[in-house]
């Protein structure tokens, strides 16, 4: 048997449909949770970097750092959790160095997103995807 | 039998010379002479640097036939490019003969009767006489072992890694990385690691509970050779724990972090090294990827992919040499080195034709030796072929057709699922098929062939994700691996779209109906990267079947239709 051009459309339907709908009302909360961090503010590029593995080895805790010289705060997000809050790190005036690295819990494949405010207060976004795999077959 | 004539093509065609005057397509140079070791070894020593590189022996320490795949599909930037290319487009871009020795060994097709005419390939033994030919030419040559060497054959696993050990520590390496070699697990790897007498490098092995450098792999180690100052950088499969089963190792982190890399490369740079070597086991396409990222690399001596090219690839001031696999090559890179800086190279990808090349014969003794308890083990023949046998390829090879079909008659079962790995060398059709040959492409230690049920849903979510693992337009995302096997499923693939796209027509080849994403099926499949899976060991399911038929026939596989390439 095969499969009949509107099954395939049903098909492929219920898939796009499937992973389309989270990933949009979670795309809206993050550009929401940017809005309010930065006042709406314009977000430009550089000065902020965000490390992250390229293929989580455990969803459940997946490595990253940031690093913003000069920042006041770095608010990193999520982008795919169902909550996408992951910390807003504060830095004080006496720290020595604007830098943080923590483990968090991505739900799925998603991008890693951060916002830096720097020291002219300005604002400026880093962002990765980190791939969480069920795993490939190794060559 | 191979004619002098043919061979002379192999010797010279790799010996062409190509450096800073630019590339050259090997067999252009090839002069009409007859071919002998001598010859297959022929090189004028170039510069004050040689490096000799090995990889992906998957423990095959005797000859063995190897069929290159047909399907290696570049996507992204790599669409068309080199190792993406093959059969007759293969010959034509190096100027390659149709027929000759190097069509045998580079390509697949007409693999049957070239392999007659031209014999098995490998043998760790003849790459002893290799190596050894290239030290009386430069004593201090820096031989590498890119990984990917003790795991993949009976011998292997019964010694947990140590028949191959033995054999490599007579070849004596400078330095090696690792991929397959930690699926021994944390206790085993650690033990062998701690007792070789050369460098265990990978600056991407990490310590996962801190997330800091290993203490058991260094990062690097410095050579002085010709008067060079020399770094060699390890760079160890990225994937471990995704691509092989992590609880096995659960000690250690990897992932490529080539922000690292270039501060090991700065790091070994300030304290004067003249040229960086990586021996790597990230893939071909993530190489060159890195090597565009990472500056101030030289020479990138890539494995894991299992590709084999007779020029090296230029990424900006990077070359990148790929050596192939199953011992079927050995690459010699020599270097001119001066002023602090690579002035040149000439390289020479030298095939390991077993009837050409004496074997070495302390290093045969010594396989031998660690092989004669299991003699007896490994030659029971346990049928016949009367297909090619052969693995290497994006989708299905014969190998996985017939572990599919004793999976899904032994296990009883409606679908079956083989790993797409790279390795396991082929069996030719007319040859018996003994328990050696099975345990080629199905040892490993966590072989286990499980029974269980998945919702069609599920079996396209695995189909997707494996496929995003080859298919990912950006090298970083892939694993290189080929595409998971599929007995008694079929589909089509288009590779040019994104994950959760590309997988379509699921049909269950017995019935001809269309995978329901909500009902389930039997699935009996092997290499599960999950703890506590239970089933015979998938040798031993593959040994019955093949028992049980005989003489082992298979029809070409139609049941994956592929586009988008």
């Amino acid at each position: 048997m095969k499969l009949t051009r509107r099954e395939t459309m049903l098909l492929t339907a219920g898939a796009a449909a499937a992973t389309l709908l989270p990933a949009r009302a979670a795309l809206a909360a993050v550009d929401e949770k940017i809005a309010a961090f930065t006042g709406g503010a314009a977000v430009g590029e550089g000065g902020l970097t965000l490390t992250a593995p390229e293929i989580a080895e455990n969803g459940n805790t997946v490595p990253i750092e940031v690093d913003a010289p000069g920042a006041s705060a770095i608010l990193i997000l999520a982008a795919g959790n169902p909550n996408p809050d992951v910390a807003t790190v504060n830095f004080g005036p006496l720290a020595g160095r604007q830098y943080a690295s923590t483990r968090i819990r991505l739900a799925g494949t998603q991008d890693v997103v951060a916002v830096a405010k720097l020291a002219d207060g300005s604002f400026v976004q880093a962002r990765q995807e980190v791939k969480v795999t069920i795993g490939g077959c190794g060559g | 039998m191979i004619s002098r004539r043919d061979f002379l093509q192999v010797a010279m065609a790799s010996s062409a010379l190509v450096g800073a005057s630019g590339f050259g397509n090997w067999a252009r140079l090839a002069a009409q002479q007859a071919l002998t070791q001598d010859q297959l070894l022929q090189f004028d020593t170039f510069g004050n640097v040689s490096l000799i590189h090995v990889t992906d022996l998957h423990a095959q320490l005797k000859p063995i036939y190897f069929r290159e795949p047909e399907i290696n599909i570049g996507v992204g930037g790599n669409k068309g490019a080199v190792p993406h290319i093959t059969g007759a487009d293969f010959r034509r871009l190096y100027g390659i003969e149709d027929g000759s020795a190097d069509h045998y060994a580079l390509t697949y097709d007409d693999f049957t009767s070239l392999a007659k005419g031209y014999g098995k390939m490998g043998g760790l033994d003849r790459i002893a006489t290799v190596v050894k030919a290239i030290r009386a030419d430069r004593p201090d040559a820096i031989l590498l072992d890119g990984g990917d060497t003790w795991h993949g054959s009976y011998g292997c696993y019964h010694t947990q890694g140590q028949d191959v050990v033995n054999a490599m520590g007579l070849l004596k390496p400078d330095a090696m990385t690792f991929h397959w070699e930690f699926t021994l697990g944390t206790d085993r790897i650690t033990e062998l690691v701690e007792g070789l007498p050369f460098a265990a490098l990978g600056q991407n092995i990490f310590d996962s509970e801190w997330d800091e450098p290993s203490e058991l792999f260094k990062p690097y180690e410095f050579f002085e050779r010709g008067g060079v100052k020399i770094a060699v950088i390890g760079q160890a499969f990225p994937y471990m724990p995704i691509a092989n089963p992590g609880w096995m190792f659960p000690e250690f982190s990897f992932g490529i972090r080539d922000e690292n890399m270039q501060d090991m490369v700065d790091e070994v740079r300030s304290q004067g090294a003249e040229l960086v070597v990586c021996l790597s086991h990230n893939g071909f396409d993530v190489d060159k990827k890195m090597a565009g990222i990472v500056s101030g690399i030289d020479v990138i001596l890539s494995g894991h992919t299992h590709d084999a090219l007779p020029e090296p690839v230029l990424v900006g001031e990077t070359i990148v040499i790929a050596s192939g696999s199953n011992g079927k090559f050995v690459s010699r890179v020599d270097l001119d080195v001066r002023d602090g800086r690579m002035m040149g190279f000439r390289h020479k990808l030298i095939p390991i034709f077993s009837d050409v090349i004496a074997p070495d014969a302390e290093m045969a003794a010594q396989i031998d030796a660690d092989r004669a308890p299991y003699e007896a083990d490994l030659t029971e023949v346990l049928g016949q072929a009367d297909t090619l046998l052969y693995r290497r390829g994006n989708f299905n090879g014969t190998w996985d057709d017939l572990i599919c079909q004793a999976l899904l008659e032994q296990r009883d079962a409606q679908i079956a699922m083989s790993p797409g790995v790279r390795w396991g060398p082929s069996v030719l059709p007319g040859q018996d098929i003994t328990r050696e040959d099975v345990w080629n492409v199905t040892s490993m230690t966590y072989g286990k062939a499980y029974r269980t049920e998945m919702t069609g849903e599920f079996l396209k979510v695995v189909l997707e994700d494996v496929a995003d693992n080859i298919f990912n337009p950006d090298p970083y995302y892939q694993q290189g691996g080929d595409m998971v096997r599929m007995g008694g499923l079929g589909y089509s693939i288009d590779v040019s779209k994104p994950i959760g796209s590309r997988v379509s027509n699921m049909t269950l080849l017995a019935t001809g109906e269309t995978i329901d994403p909500a009902k389930s099926y039997t699935v009996a499949g092997w290499a599960s990267v999950n703890p506590d899976t239970e089933g015979p060991q998938i040798w031993d399911v593959v040994e019955a079947h093949i028992r049980a038929k005989g003489t082992v026939h298979l029809e070409p596989n139609t049941s994956v239709e592929v586009t988008g390439v």
